[in-house]
């Protein structure tokens, strides 16, 4: 495994952004409305859709080598936020700029075909993942190794067990050169034998990556991969500082 | 507590900030080079949604040859017989007009739901948009490369009149395919916030089909000995798609080239990619939020 350090100093900086939803319903995302709309007036502010404010005001500012782990309740705005900083979501108001190529993970099945092989779902998903169809070619030895899959890896997908699934998947996320890399929670979510080997590779792949934002339930984890931390609260930065004060405060609120 | 960000909560603050740099020309075209240089990706994807459609079955994509020809065949001899035309002047019309005419309905009825039926990878990964649009002109690319088959056996069975001016096929090929790609842009972004477009599109492209030359002869119905239809069918030049068949319909047939198709189709072109182009630059940061 080839360690690559980042050339370029990676970055994410944000400042006052917003993220905010337009809920079209069927009736204002049609055409027909709009239409009459302007031929027949407002009524009421009945033409207006109604917006639901994910995050608001979000101010940070991570350099190279940040290793952050985000907390907060469900629906707090983590995977939100985490969008935010993958660039997926451009703010609505306020700005946000991203320097590095970013590998975000927060599906480990996104972009999988159950009816192709392994091998070809290697390629795919590491594609998705920013990377080169020859990177990834030198990496399928060691991921197959990695995944103990052995012949299966030239059968379909739709074959594989759930676990099965989880290991190619965490094989290739595991064997990337990311700038800077984000993970939703849902990560561990293996078996325990094989949750001590991708551990090891998830560390190493940490060390690897020029930035961190690691969003998850699991203090463990965090302590384990962060250093810093951020706490969100309804759609907005609660706290942001050392991991164990972050964490403290955190768990001193009731749910 | 570490440094707390607990700022003012205050709707007049954020309100004051300028709206975000994201919409921007640089921003658009910079989406559509970004989106080009991850080539290996969308040319595999391409490749892969070929595969998939045709995935365990034994001929594999030859069904898209084999489907053409049967319809084709069919089709040519049932209208052969209705107009009381040579089956060797209706069937190779009706052939390379269907084959056309899959690789432009392709790209207008998947370009209006190109956002919409990606919508967990827009969701999930930070890609250009382009990087989709690419992905399906490939894709309708592939599928009429497969057609092609049908037509060089058309061409042994019925030999054309070909000639080295009828090379203009090629470029004419790859104006189609440009036009695709702003097609399915534009119409992708539209269709995003307004989902009644889907329907009106699926409509209108059924329409066109009929009132684009694919299974009738424009010239014919130009020498009809009634002047009353033959100046109605004059009418014809306004549909769009009439250019963009016989741009590309002639020269494979090595019949007479207009250069009015040229032109047609040129501006078209421009002006349909500069249309793309403005709906990129406002509402390339907003796809996301909408699907």
């Amino acid at each position: 495994m080839s360690v690559s350090t980042a050339i370029r100093p990676v970055s994410i900086s944000t400042k006052d952004a917003c993220v905010e939803f337009p809920i079209f319903d069927a009736k204002s995302r049609s055409l027909k409305k709009t239409v009459m709309g302007l031929v027949g007036g407002n009524i009421g502010g009945e033409g207006k859709v109604p917006i639901i404010e994910a995050l608001r005001d979000i101010s940070v500012d991570l350099g190279h080598g940040a290793r952050v782990g985000l907390v907060g309740h469900n629906g707090a705005g983590k995977s939100t936020l985490l969008r935010l900083m993958s660039g997926i979501y451009e703010p609505t108001r306020g700005t946000a700029e991203i320097n590095g190529r970013v590998a975000p993970v927060f599906d480990l099945g996104v972009g999988m075909d159950p009816e192709i092989s392994g091998l070809e779902n290697i390629m795919v998903r590491g594609l998705f993942l920013g990377m080169t169809r020859k990177q990834m070619e030198e990496r399928v030895d060691d991921i197959a190794d990695f995944t103990e899959l052995g012949d299966f890896l030239r059968m379909p997908l739709r074959t594989y067990s759930t676990g099965m699934r989880v290991r190619l998947a965490l094989g290739v996320v595991t064997s990337i050169d990311p700038e800077i890399l984000i993970l939703d929670e849902g990560i561990g979510a293996v078996d325990a034998a094989f949750l001590e080997k991708s551990k090891l590779r998830l560390k190493e792949l940490v060390e690897r990556s020029g930035l961190l934002v690691f969003a998850s339930h699991s203090d463990e984890f965090l302590r384990e991969l962060c250093d810093t931390a951020i706490w969100m609260e309804h759609g907005q930065i609660k706290a942001h500082g050392e991991i164990e004060e972050v964490l403290r405060a955190y768990k001193g609120t009731p749910a | 507590m570490g440094s707390q960000t607990g700022r003012v909560a205050s709707d007049l603050v954020s309100n004051a900030l300028s709206p975000s740099p994201s919409r921007s020309w640089a921003r658009a075209f910079g989406d559509l080079r970004a989106g080009y240089q991850q080539r290996e990706l969308w040319a595999h994807l391409g490749w892969q949604d070929i595969k998939q459609r045709y995935r365990r079955s034994v001929l594999g994509p030859i069904w898209i040859t084999i489907s053409m020809a049967v319809t084709a065949i069919a089709l040519g001899i049932l209208y052969a017989g209705l107009f009381g035309n040579e089956l060797e002047v209706q069937l190779p019309n009706i052939l390379v007009g269907f084959i056309v005419w899959a690789f432009i309905s392709g790209c207008v009825l998947e370009g209006a739901d190109v956002f919409i039926a990606n919508e967990g990878l827009i969701k999930q990964l930070p890609a250009p948009l382009s990087v989709h649009v690419y992905r399906l002109v490939w894709r309708q690319t592939l599928l009429f490369a497969h057609n092609l088959i049908v037509y060089a056996i058309m061409l042994v069975v019925f030999p054309q009149d070909l000639h080295w001016t009828d090379l203009t096929a090629i470029p004419a090929f790859l104006l189609l395919a440009v036009n695709g790609a702003w097609v399915a842009l534009l119409l992708g972004i539209i269709t995003t916030r307004y989902r009644d477009l889907t329907p009106i599109t699926q409509s209108v492209v059924q329409l066109m089909f009929f009132l684009t030359p694919i299974v009738w002869i424009y010239d014919d119905i130009l020498r009809n000995p009634d002047p009353a239809i033959a100046e109605r069918a004059r009418l014809a030049e306004f549909n769009p798609f009439l250019h963009f068949v016989e741009i590309i319909r002639t020269p494979m047939l090595g019949q007479d080239q207009h250069l009015r198709y040229w032109v047609v189709v040129l501006v078209i072109t421009v002006v349909g990619w500069t249309l793309a182009l403005v709906a990129l630059r406002l509402f390339r940061s907003r796809v996301s939020y909408w699907v």
